[in-house]
């Protein structure tokens, strides 16, 4: 295996570099359009050396765009703290829910037990508008509709499967007898939880509740059928900015910049984690 | 220890059975899932019915019209061939390409290691707001891609706005966004098999297509059919890309079970048809993930057993 030789190194090589390529350039790409005018963006051919400038930027953290017709009103801070806030939260929620569930489900077989640990598990890969689409009526009837609550509620279908199934995976690694003998020595069931299990799956609960956030910022179709534009993340405001801002391909692209760091920050920072979780625990980092 | 013993009363004398306790944990996440299992009942039933948004005194049940009626309807068999062929060519495609990247890649090095963490951020970036980086890429007027196009004699090449070259449009951005997938399952896969068969075979000059058809291949298998299945799942229901690009034109080019059953219930209000399409969409994936779930329970097994 180790003689390679220079033709093949060389092949290697040339195939690695159009993999980066193909992979980075769109990023790249949108990253240097965010840094220009309207009128070099517009340029033919397209330009590689620009004079930068932050204008798309700023247009869209005050808010106000200035074009040569007038100003025009951007909500696409909204849009942004909107994402934040549903994600955090919805991940808040299903880690206080799912970690208790998945602890039970771990360690007592309970009647039952597996075949509701699947059928939550079947909710990750049923088609979302399935369920999507009743629920608007019923959360027009329940008032649910274009609120914080309903979203978050419905967030936790993505956030709950995942967290479930890999925290439930870490649990079921934990020797039951460090347990026991943690009990033995007079502890109540909930000291023993929160002392020894918890922290022990600490790095599981880490990685599940990183890719459930990343999960829930990156979804499209839950804010697009079930929030109006006041509560709606990036990913469906970056749309209709398109939609209602026309040409403004600086500031779009600048906006898709502010929408996609997060995650990609996130998924940088915590990148050993992410095999095991994308997986859910089936193929280990 | 039974199960029917009751845990002895701690200081505070508060007495959980420790057969309720399982129940008790794991009651408010089901809960909040049981809320949701109500509107898929609700489903099944708008999809006995012929149900209109714009005439809603005429809602009524008509049993299985709906679904008897895709038999005859060319605008079904259009959605389940788009649906079939995009989910089809994404994962074979993917497959061949993330398969590949992650041989290429194999080796444990500072540089291979740096790649493959690049090669995360197509996956991290959100499938709706990577067809928008697509679509301005692809802009007839600016974007570089239709320029890049025009240099190799592709003059007015229009992506997504031509029915001829939508779906490779879209196609791409799948690939795009989801090769990393499985390359990183993969390149998992590929440096966690044993040593030893490979030594022999170098030992031998066993000739390396042999090596990877004999022993990489069949070893790899069980992490090829997780990745496979699960962007096989994920593929056929695929929504963000296509609806963020194209909104399932032009015309009906692109009309995949979850658009065509967005655009039926917001467009043309006909829930009943809407609920139809969904619960069709539903059995088929139901089908592939029971598969998907026995397969990946082996594998964690697996996995498991290593660590």
């Amino acid at each position: 295996m180790e003689h390679t030789s220079l033709l093949e190194r060389i092949l290697r090589g040339v195939a690695l570099t159009l993999v980066v390529i193909f992979f980075m350039f769109p990023i790249a790409w949108i990253f240097m359009m965010s840094f220009q005018t309207n009128e070099t963006i517009l340029r033919i051919p397209p330009q590689l050396i620009f004079e930068p400038t932050l204008a798309n930027y700023t247009a869209l953290i005050t808010g106000k765009l200035v074009t040569a017709a007038g100003t025009l009103d951007i909500a696409f801070m909204r849009n942004l703290w909107n994402s934040v806030f549903l994600s955090v939260t919805s991940v808040a929620v299903s880690l206080l829910l799912g970690v208790p569930a998945a602890y039970a489900f771990a360690r007592h077989k309970f009647r039952g037990s597996e075949d509701i640990a699947f059928t939550l598990l079947s909710f990750k890969f049923a088609p979302a508008l399935l369920v999507l689409l009743p629920l608007t009526l019923y959360f027009q009837k329940l008032g649910l509709a274009n609120t914080y609550i309903g979203l978050i509620w419905v967030y936790q279908l993505i956030c709950l499967p995942l967290i479930l199934w890999i925290v439930r995976g870490y649990f079921e690694d934990i020797p039951a007898d460090i347990e026991y003998a943690y009990r033995i020595g007079g502890h109540s069931w909930f000291a023993t939880f929160r002392k020894i299990a918890l922290p022990l799956a600490g790095p599981g609960i880490a990685a599940a509740g990183l890719l459930a956030f990343i999960f829930a910022w990156n979804n499209f179709v839950f804010a697009l059928v079930l929030a109006s534009a006041d509560k709606q993340p990036v990913t469906v405001g970056a749309l209709a900015f398109i939609t209602s801002s026309g040409i403004q391909y600086g500031q779009i692209s600048a906006a898709i910049v502010l929408s996609i760091t997060p995650t990609l920050a996130l998924a940088l920072y915590a990148q050993r984690y992410l095999v095991e979780g994308l997986s859910l625990g089936a193929v280990k980092g | 220890m039974t199960a029917a013993t009751t845990q002895r009363a701690g200081p505070s004398g508060f007495r959980i059975s420790k057969r309720v306790l399982p129940y008790v944990l794991s009651l408010p996440a089901l809960l909040v899932c049981i809320g949701i299992l109500i509107p898929f009942l609700t489903s099944v039933v708008y999809s006995f019915q012929r149900y209109r948004l714009s005439q809603p005194w005429a809602r009524q049940f008509n049993w299985g019209d709906n679904y008897i009626s895709f038999f005859t309807d060319p605008k079904f068999w259009n959605t389940l061939k788009v649906s079939l062929l995009y989910a089809g060519t994404t994962v074979v495609l993917e497959l061949l390409l993330g398969l590949a990247i992650a041989m290429l890649l194999q080796k444990r090095s500072t540089l291979n290691n740096f790649i493959s963490i690049m090669l995360l951020m197509p996956l991290m970036t959100a499938p709706a707001l990577a067809a928008l980086m697509w679509k301005l890429m692809t802009n007839p007027g600016f974007g570089v891609l239709s320029y890049l196009a025009s240099l190799i004699g592709l003059q007015d090449f229009r992506w997504a706005s031509s029915p001829s070259t939508a779906l490779f449009t879209v196609v791409l951005v799948d690939i795009w966004v989801y090769t990393p997938f499985i390359m990183i399952l993969l390149l998992a896969g590929l440096r966690s098999l044993p040593t030893q068969p490979f030594e022999a075979a170098a030992l031998d000059g066993v000739p390396r297509s042999f090596v990877f058809f004999r022993i990489t291949l069949p070893m790899l298998t069980p992490y090829i059919l997780t990745a496979t299945l699960f962007r096989l799942l994920d593929s056929i229901q695929q929504f963000d890309i296509i609806y963020a690009m194209t909104q399932g034109g032009p015309g009906d080019t692109l009309t995949v079970f979850q658009v065509e059953a967005y655009l039926n219930f917001f467009q043309s209000t006909n829930v009943g048809r809407s609920a139809a399409l969904m619960i069709i969409l539903w059995a088929i994936t139901y089908f592939l993930s029971n598969i998907f779930i026995k397969n990946w329970l082996r594998l964690r097994e697996r996995a498991r057993g290593q660590a």
